[in-house]
Parts: structure tokens; sequence; C-alpha cells
């Protein structure tokens, strides 16, 4: 799909233009990847080093975010793309949006890492914050795989995994709240961890949005804010 | 004192319900038609069928345009529109056109009558070698008026119309070739609604002009379509993009789709309209 998106033009420059905007997406998505995969190491691992080399390296994916934007203006301004060209600079517009914020939530759970001084519930921290931080990890990895081959229904897959974790979110809340009531010394631990486990539903929220932007690149419907099940009969409808 | 919003649909001055989502917000369903076009077939003398079944509804003051590659039949079915074929040698029609319900292709239609009432611009400005004064009061000094006054009011109407008159009211009586070619299209749109036709026809009226001409063209036909029917050609997508409501997208003499603009440029449903406005090989 990806691959139908940029070829075929008779102008072979606006095909190059266009792959070449696919890829830096794909680029700054696998940045983005491997920023969150280091974050959540250096949580359970207390690596300290590591943490700072995910908060140093956040500015290379503002970089890349400045820079393909400027891109998608370039390509609006000379091009005047139309129909699926239109919606795919629309939807990387978009897409790199909230790639950059998940690059934010990646370099806050690096920070969180470094903060632990509670000792005893380290192990909590581990298998709460650990799990949840795989299960998101998987669903980003997913997200950029639909997005590379434009495939509607992983992208409604990874939907319906955004609820599985906010239902996790929930769970992890009100798990904490149970811990802080029982032990106020547990307070700063507590909200440290619910704070990790915040930036990790919100990076599945942000991964949900960039498949949503999957589905309307394809079937040139906006599936944003409706219901579940609208948004399947949008995704399944033939065009 | 603050005064509390009574509609409570409105917030911040935002009509928030009436937003739309991904849906059109124009739709023929909803519009006045001027011309139905039913069943039109069109072959030249050679045997070739230029138009094949063209089924279509134009609404009422709206821009329609018409896009497709050279050869696709979008200017041969404009020229249908105040049959302007009749003038070539073995053109053939079957089918009808309704204007206001009556089928111009009637044998007791009076064509002079037709095509003052559907006028058309063509891609060259072609004012007469006369004043921009007689360029304008041309039609109607056609129809027998001579008064002065009539005159002097319906020429000032239509180059205001034609969004002229600020640049020529003072030089009305010098010859119109002076002009330059914007200007000279705007006299020829000028001239054209004087007679205030109920429907414009223009073929690729801003092809032979430079951007900002093109751009006050454009900003006229926006002005235009409150009192007439505008159908254009125009190779240019972009423009067609700019000025229209509804755009309809021809190929080897098909109708291929016919959507509002903005659903047809954002998502159109035929892969062949696709590959055309993206400009990809079919």
């Amino acid at each position: 799909m990806m691959e139908e998106a940029t070829q075929h033009h008779i102008s072979q420059q606006f095909n190059l233009e266009l792959r070449e905007l696919s890829n830096q997406v794909l680029g700054m998505g696998g940045l983005v990847e491997e920023q969150l995969g280091n974050a959540l190491l250096a949580l359970t691992t207390q690596d300290g080093q590591l943490a700072e080399h995910v908060y140093t390296n956040d500015y290379r994916i503002n970089t890349l975010e400045v820079a393909i934007d400027e891109d998608c203006t370039r390509i609006l301004a000379r091009r005047q793309p139309t129909a699926s060209d239109l919606r795919l600079v629309m939807a990387v517009i978009k897409i790199i949006t909230d790639l950059e914020r998940i690059g934010d939530e990646a370099e806050r759970i690096a920070r969180m890492s470094v903060h632990r001084s509670y000792e005893d519930m380290k192990s909590k921290y581990y298998t709460v914050v650990g799990h949840l931080g795989n299960h998101v990890r998987e669903m980003l990895h997913n997200t950029l795989d639909a997005f590379a081959r434009m495939d509607v229904d992983a992208a409604l897959k990874i939907i319906h995994d955004d609820l599985k974790v906010d239902s996790e979110y929930e769970n992890i809340s009100r798990q904490l709240i149970t811990y802080m009531m029982e032990d106020p010394r547990t307070i700063p631990m507590s909200l440290n961890i619910l704070w990790s486990a915040r930036a990790l539903e919100r990076i599945a929220a942000h991964s949900r949005n960039i498949c949503e932007y999957i589905i309307y690149f394809v079937k040139g419907k906006d599936v944003r804010h409706i219901s579940l099940e609208k948004l399947e009969q949008h995704a399944k409808a033939q065009r | 004192m603050v005064r509390m919003e009574t509609n409570t649909t409105l917030t911040h001055g935002i009509d928030i319900a009436s937003l739309g989502r991904g849906e059109p917000t124009m739709s023929l369903d909803t519009e006045t038609i001027a011309l139905e076009v039913k069943g039109i077939n069109l072959y030249y003398g050679t045997g070739k069928q230029a138009l094949q079944d063209i089924n279509m509804r134009i609404p009422s003051k709206r821009v329609t345009a018409y896009i497709g590659p050279s050869g696709c039949g979008k200017s041969t079915l404009l020229r249908c529109f105040n049959r302007m074929n009749d003038l070539v040698d073995g053109v053939r029609i079957d089918g009808k056109i309704l204007l206001d319900e009556d089928d111009i292709y009637h044998p007791k239609v009076n064509v002079s009558d037709l095509r003052r009432r559907v006028g058309m611009v063509f891609q060259k400005p072609n004012p007469f070698p006369k004043s921009i004064y007689e360029n304008v009061a041309y039609g109607l000094r056609l129809q027998g008026i001579n008064n002065r006054r009539v005159l002097d009011e319906v020429v000032e109407k239509s180059l205001k119309g034609a969004a002229l008159w600020d640049e020529v009211k003072d030089r009305l009586h010098e010859n119109a070739l002076g002009m330059s070619g914007g200007q000279q299209q705007r006299l020829v749109i000028a001239r054209a609604i004087a007679i205030e036709p109920e429907v414009l026809l223009l073929d690729e009226p801003a092809s032979a002009l430079d951007p900002i001409s093109t751009l006050k063209i454009e900003e006229l036909i926006n002005e235009l379509k409150t009192n007439y029917t505008i159908i254009i050609v125009t190779h240019n997508m972009q423009q067609a993009a700019r000025v229209s409501d509804y755009t309809a997208f021809m190929y080897l003499g098909e109708l291929i789709e016919f959507n509002d603009t903005a659903t047809l440029f954002t998502n159109p449903i035929k892969k062949q309209t696709e590959d055309y406005i993206t400009g990809r090989y079919g």
C-alpha cells in the first residue's frame, strides 16, 4: 500500500519525495521506539547512564519532527497534492506530532527511573510497570509496522489493544491507591509508579491516534472521536 | 455585564453542532437544478463518438467545473449547452438537455434566444475591435436597444459586475484591443453578462492569462455565481479545486465521476479519477 502510494506518478521527482517522506517517518518511528525501549530498560535495570542517554537523545526526535513538517509544507506548496497523496501528507503531519509526544513520554519514563529512592518497592515497580511497558512497546512496534504497510486490519487490532491498556492502567492506579492508603510512606514511590504507568498509557493512546490516521489515509474517512462500532464500519467499508 | 449565550449549541460563537464530519458540505440533492443532461451522445461527422451517454444535473447559481485530459469531451459537452456544436459540420447529437425543464434541442427552439440565455466566454479573449463601451453594449444594440441612458446604465453595471469598472471608467471610448489580456477577458465576461444570461459557460477562461489576471478571473467567477449558473472547463485542476462547487471528471467521452469539489479532490470514489488528479498514469 505504501509502495503503491509513492509510485506511478508521472513526476518521478514527486514519487521520490513521497517515498522519502514516508521513509523519514519510519526512521523517526524507529528512533522513538528505541527511546522507549531504552527508557524501559533503564527503569528496570536502574541504569542511570542509559536513562541520561534517553533524555539527551530526545532532541533528535524533535529535530526530525521539524524537518518532516518542513518537507510536508514544501510538498503542499510545490505539488498541491490531491486525493491519496494529500491524505498521506496530512496523515504524516499528524503522525509525527504523536511520535514526538511518544518521545516526550519516553523521556519522562527515563527521568522517573533515576528518581527512585524507595528500595523496598522496587520489585513492585518492575512487575507493575514492566508488564504494561512490554505491552505498550509491542503496540508501538505494531503501529509502525502497520504504517509501513498501511495495513487497516492491523491498525484496527491496535485500536482494540488500546482499550486493554486503558483497563490495565485503571487496575494499576486502583492498586496503588490501596497501597498509599495502607501506608502513606509509600506515597512518593507510588506516585512515581503511577506517573510511569500514566506515561505508558499516553503512549498507547498516541499509537492509537497514529492508527486512526492510517485508516484515514487508506479509507479517506476521519475516524477520530467516534464510537468503536462506527470506526470499524468505516475501516471495513469497501472503497 | 456578561451576557450568557442563550443558544446552547453555540460555544465561543461557534455552532459546534453544525460542523460536519467528513460529510460533504454541499449536496446536489439540496440544489436547484439549472440544467439537466439526459443521455447525451455526440458523434462527429467522421463517425467518432465524442460523448457517450452523459447524464448529470447541473446546479443553479453554483460553479460546476469539468476536468479531464485533452480530448475527453469536456469542451464538446460545454458547447452542447448553447448548441455551439450545431456549427460543426456532420455532428449528430441525441439525448436531451433541459434548461428550466425545456429541451434545448427541441426543433422549435430559437437558437439565438438560447444563446442569449446561455452566454459563453472562450479561452482567448475576443473583444470586437471597437471601444470598450461598444463591446459591452453590443448585445443590447443587437436587441434594438439604443437608448443612451439604458446603455450607460447597463455598461456600468456589467463592467462593475466583471470587476473592470474602476480600471476603465475613464477610458470607456478607447479601443478595447488596447487593454491587457486579463482586462480583455474580463471585458468579454462583461459583454456576456450585459444581456443577463442565466448560464455562463467558460471554456478555459484563464489559460492564456498571467497568474494575477487568473486570480482576478477566479475572484470574479466567485462573485458571479450569486447571479449566474457557471460552468467552467479547465485544464488546471487546482483552478477547478479553487473556484468550483462541483467538479465533473471526464475521460474518453464518458462522465466518470461527478461530485462536490471537496470530496472529489480529497477522496474520489473512482480509481480513474484518483489517478488523474494525483498525476499518475492509469
